[in-house]
């Protein structure tokens, strides 16, 4: 390998670099300059350096391709969840810096750890091969098991990192039997080798070790029957915490099911559709339905997740190009709704401390005119009702099912949107028509910026989705 | 003498898997158990890619041994780092008290 070919194939991961070398920098800085101006400088930097990976991404590497061997790729679909990871991931650090300095949790390391985190995200998203993959999602669970605890005065918040940890644990263990059996039944760990493979005709070893690599897969998106861990974590995590949770490693972990189910195993469509099927409906169920009672907004927003996710893989069951395009319109603008969101939750803080009930929302239009209609925007984008932006991804997906023939899973899809419509709505009722006489205190100025924006974003980005859909259609999906 | 093949090697990592998964769900004692559990998924998975790697003589695999030995160790010390926080809150570690959270 010559030295030119090395420096292009680096310049390929120049976002990682920038994350990884980043940390490393941020945290000696944290180390040896003390005091609380430090670690404001560490929070600073650390949210350009995410700024600066979404930037390089865009533009600083040298065109598209693979790298060492074709462990990591570099194509449309890992810049695209690049960009849109390292950018939720600096909006939920601005977020975080009020929160924690009101709570006394200002350190250096949660900036890092969300930076690491980012990093393994990026690896995830770019993984084209079985050990790249597993040493991306590894580098990710690690430094958010961590940020699960970081309260760890908090025993609700300990408990939380506790199952968190024991789940992410156990998920990983499925993913790596799966994968293992899927390098046994094949002979490759590359996912160029394991397609060649699974197009000279699948064996039952390997619909085995894909199973298994589904599973533990759907463990880190949340989806059901492995959401179990999900509701508890979103409510004994720090909120902000909770914010990152819900997105971004959320987007890293379907961006890369979707890749291994289209790529590799492409060509055993017909074993792993009945699978995603399944799941996918199971989601869209126990999200609709298990939000119905809950009184926690996390806990609420949890249940949402998992329904939304169910959707997402909805787009992914339809296994098509236009399946995997809806599939990042939809969760792109989930994302919007969710930052947002979390940024709301982050505003319910009373001159006690912070309240977390549905309950504690009532009469807020009316004393708080522009969280209240922030809110009720964010709540029907995520609930997906005509006609703000959510309810465009979730037409795309349900659109991509048609196409794909999957019609019983569409009609699930729109009759669970029509249930957990209800509490959306609810949450929105309560705000509008119930009162009471909690005062929230004025929120900081990113936490109150980010909801506002994120509320109006969801109107707003209308004309940019009509001019994605054009183009798309117009152009043609491939060059998407 | 009886020959011992791939399949033998694969039934041992599937007993050792079985066994590491069973330890989470069926556990009702200690949540140091469940770490073994998870330890012993993880090395179950390692008796399958080296023995996979020695059949097919290819060495990916037993490369792919060596990296999940070294995330083991990190995620044996971020679990058990998170217990000893969990333990300082909560006094005691049993599977039954984390129960904070429900619903």
């Amino acid at each position: 390998m010559t030295a030119d070919m090395l420096s292009q194939e680096i310049s390929l991961l120049l976002p990682e670099i920038l994350l990884a070398g980043g940390a490393m920098v941020l945290l000696m800085l944290g180390v040896f300059m003390e005091g609380e101006r430090a670690t404001r400088l560490v929070y600073t930097l650390s949210i350009l350096a995410l700024i600066g990976a979404a930037l390089l991404a865009l533009f600083g590497t040298g065109g598209e391709g693979t790298a060492f061997g074709g462990a990591f790729v570099f194509d449309p679909l890992a810049k695209f969840s690049k960009v849109a990871i390292a950018l939720v991931a600096a909006l939920t650090l601005t977020l975080a810096l009020p929160y924690l300095d009101k709570e006394k949790l200002l350190k250096i390391e949660y900036p890092i750890l969300a930076i690491l985190a980012a990093t393994g995200m990026g690896m995830m998203v770019s993984a084209n091969d079985l050990i790249s993959m597993y040493m991306g999602i590894e580098l990710q669970s690690l430094a958010l098991y961590v940020l699960a605890a970081f309260n760890r005065d908090s025993l609700r918040a300990s408990e939380a990192g506790l199952k968190y940890f024991v789940l992410g644990a156990l998920s990983s263990g499925l993913l790596l039997y799966g994968a293992s059996l899927v390098y046994g039944f094949t002979g490759a760990t590359g996912f160029e080798e394991i397609a060649q493979a699974v197009a000279a005709g699948p064996t039952v070893g390997l619909t085995f070790g894909l199973v298994f690599v589904i599973c533990g897969l759907a463990f880190k998106v949340s989806a059901a029957p492995f959401h179990m861990w999900t509701p508890d974590v979103y409510e004994g995590a720090p909120t902000p915490v909770t914010a990152f949770f819900a997105t971004a490693p959320k987007f890293a972990a379907i961006v890369l099911l979707a890749r291994i189910l289209v790529e590799p195993f492409g060509g055993m469509i017909d074993q792993w559709r009945d699978v995603v099927w399944m799941i996918a409906a199971l989601s869209m169920g126990v999200g609709a339905f298990g939000a119905l009672t809950q009184t926690n907004i996390k806990r609420l927003l949890a249940y949402s997740s998992i329904s939304n996710m169910g959707y997402a893989l909805v787009a992914i069951a339809s296994g098509s190009q236009t399946g995997l395009w809806a599939l990042l319109v939809f969760m792109s603008l989930y994302m919007v709704g969710v930052v947002g969101a979390f940024g709301a939750v982050l505003s319910m803080r009373t001159k006690e401390g912070m309240v977390e009930n549905i309950s504690d929302l009532a009469g807020l239009a009316q004393r708080n005119p522009g969280l209240g209609w922030s809110i009720t925007a964010l709540m029907f984008s995520i609930g997906g009702l005509p006609f703000m932006v959510g309810f465009f991804g979730k037409f795309f997906v349900i659109y991509s099912a048609v196409q794909a023939d999957l019609i019983i899973l569409s009609v699930l899809a729109v009759l669970f949107s029509v249930v957990s419509a209800a509490y959306y709505l609810r949450v929105v009722k309560v705000m509008w028509f119930d009162s009471s006489d909690i005062e929230f205190v004025p929120s900081a100025m990113s936490i109150y910026w980010v909801t506002r924006m994120a509320g109006l974003a969801t109107v707003l980005l209308l004309p940019v989705l009509g001019w994605l859909v054009y183009r798309a259609f117009s152009v043609g999906l491939a060059t998407f | 003498m009886m020959e011992v093949g791939l399949g033998h090697y694969l039934a041992v990592a599937a007993i050792l898997f079985t066994i590491g998964v069973f330890g989470i769900f069926v556990n009702r004692k200690n949540v140091i158990v469940i770490l073994m559990s998870v330890e012993l998924i993880l090395l179950s998975v390692n008796v399958n890619l080296v023995a996979f790697s020695s059949f097919l003589g290819d060495l990916a695999g037993q490369v792919f041994a060596l990296f999940v030995l070294t995330v083991a160790a990190a995620e044996a010390a971020v679990g058990l780092a998170i217990l000893v926080v969990y333990f300082r809150n909560r006094g005691d570690i049993s599977v039954e008290g984390v129960n904070l959270m429900k619903g």
